[in-house]
């Protein structure tokens, strides 16, 4: 789903998803891990707060990949 | 004896502070001579091994072997990790103390192969391939599908469940893989554990080592122990004999005292000696020995991390003292 909508720029057909609010991306790159499974899955903005393998209701989000600096001291 | 002995009773030390030097008394002139000190000074190696060397300064004094100790320490330079930069961490142990831990693990870089960080330049051109080495880490956790069954060894149910300094990768930059042909960069203990993992969990980073002394840094320092202690003197003032010469030889480390075949006690090597002053405790042999330590006999332990040999960072320290002479000679102050 990513890779079909960096492909290029399309002027989007309505701006009432916008005005509405909505988000049409269901997925935002957030992972989360579950607490009981630690199956890694991500959720969209209704879902309900679940791990969607064994449904358990704890999970936890998951550490980006984003670089940061130490100082070895 | 001797006036350069110092004294060692039960209870204290006598004699401490040496006495030869200009102005102290009238009758000597004790100013320093170099070829004098060239006709006294001795060096003599007992051992040097790729970690250690032992070795006897004699004749030399307290100013100077403790210049030459403290620099080891503190101002023979030497190459650590100084910044981690972190991409991932899900291990059980924090950021800030595993890079704590990679600046700690002493490293195989020859300090000679990289030039001095210049902090005045600007931080995005200060690291350079001539002053930089740069070291990964990737680990990744997994479970060991073939692990046998009921085992409970880390090791076996899971892959890389401990990550150790062997698993810091030299990452060449430029021409450093040329440079650094002769002598590969490697941590000089591999087996340093630095973090647990469990399945899932990852460790991904860099590390960019540079040059340091260990008066900013003790991860800088070349040398986990730079150490001397006096020349220990026993004198026996009367014949120790029989068994008493037994108990005579018991109160010193095994090869310092031996018994002649008249049964009596002699010194056989007082540099095995602890100076336990054990020997004093006894009324038995009250007045019948002194013990004591040479004041200008040092015996020094130096102990490398690794990067060099131990002789080699004692010939630094010999240098860095002769540039600091050198720099206080041309100051103005000094004409």
């Amino acid at each position: 789903m990513a890779s079909q909508q960096r492909e290029g720029f399309s002027v989007p057909a309505s701006i009432s998803h916008a005005a509405l609010g909505q988000v049409t991306t269901k997925s935002l790159g957030v992972k989360y891990n579950c607490a009981q499974c630690a199956s890694s899955f991500s959720l969209g903005k209704n879902d309900a707060i679940r791990c969607k393998d064994c449904g358990h209701r704890v999970i936890y989000k998951a550490r980006t990949r984003r670089m940061v600096q130490f100082e070895a001291r | 004896m001797g006036d350069n002995i110092v004294g060692i009773e039960y209870n204290r030390v006598t004699n401490a502070s040496s006495t030869d030097f200009p102005g102290h008394s009238s009758s000597e002139d004790n100013s320093w001579d170099i070829e004098k000190f060239k006709d006294q000074f001795d060096i003599q190696i007992s051992y040097i091994t790729e970690r250690t060397a032992n070795f006897d300064l004699v004749n030399i004094d307290t100013s100077i072997s403790n210049a030459f100790r403290r620099i080891m320490i503190a101002e023979v330079p030497s190459v650590a990790a100084e910044a981690v930069y972190m991409f991932m961490n899900t291990s059980v142990i924090q950021d800030e103390v595993l890079a704590h831990r990679i600046g700690l693990i002493p490293l195989k870089i020859d300090p000679d192969l990289l030039n001095w960080v210049d902090k005045t330049q600007d931080e995005n051109e200060r690291y350079t391939e001539e002053n930089t080495v740069v070291l990964s880490l990737d680990v990744v956790c997994s479970k060991n599908t073939h692990a046998p069954k009921n085992s409970t060894n880390p090791k076996e149910l899971y892959k890389n469940a401990h990550v150790y300094a062997k698993d810091l990768k030299f990452e060449p930059q430029g021409n450093q893989a040329e440079r650094f042909k002769n002598s590969p960069v490697v941590a000089s203990d591999p087996d340093i554990l630095l973090a647990k993992l469990r399945p899932g969990q990852e460790i991904s980073l860099r590390a960019h080592c540079v040059l340091g002394i260990g008066s900013d840094h003790a991860k800088f320092s070349p040398v986990a122990t730079a150490s001397y202690r006096l020349m220990p003197v026993i004198d026996i003032k009367e014949p120790i004999k029989g068994s008493s010469a037994k108990r005579f030889q018991k109160c010193f480390p095994s090869g310092v005292i031996a018994i002649n075949n008249n049964g009596e006690a002699y010194v056989k090597d007082a540099r095995k000696d602890t100076v336990s002053r054990e020997v004093l405790r006894h009324d038995e042999f009250d007045g019948k020995v002194k013990l004591g330590r040479k004041r200008d006999h040092f015996i020094f332990n130096v102990e490398s991390t690794g990067a060099m040999s131990p002789e080699e960072i004692f010939f630094k320290s010999v240098r860095v003292l002769k540039n600091k002479a050198q720099y206080l000679r041309n100051c103005p102050i000094s004409q």
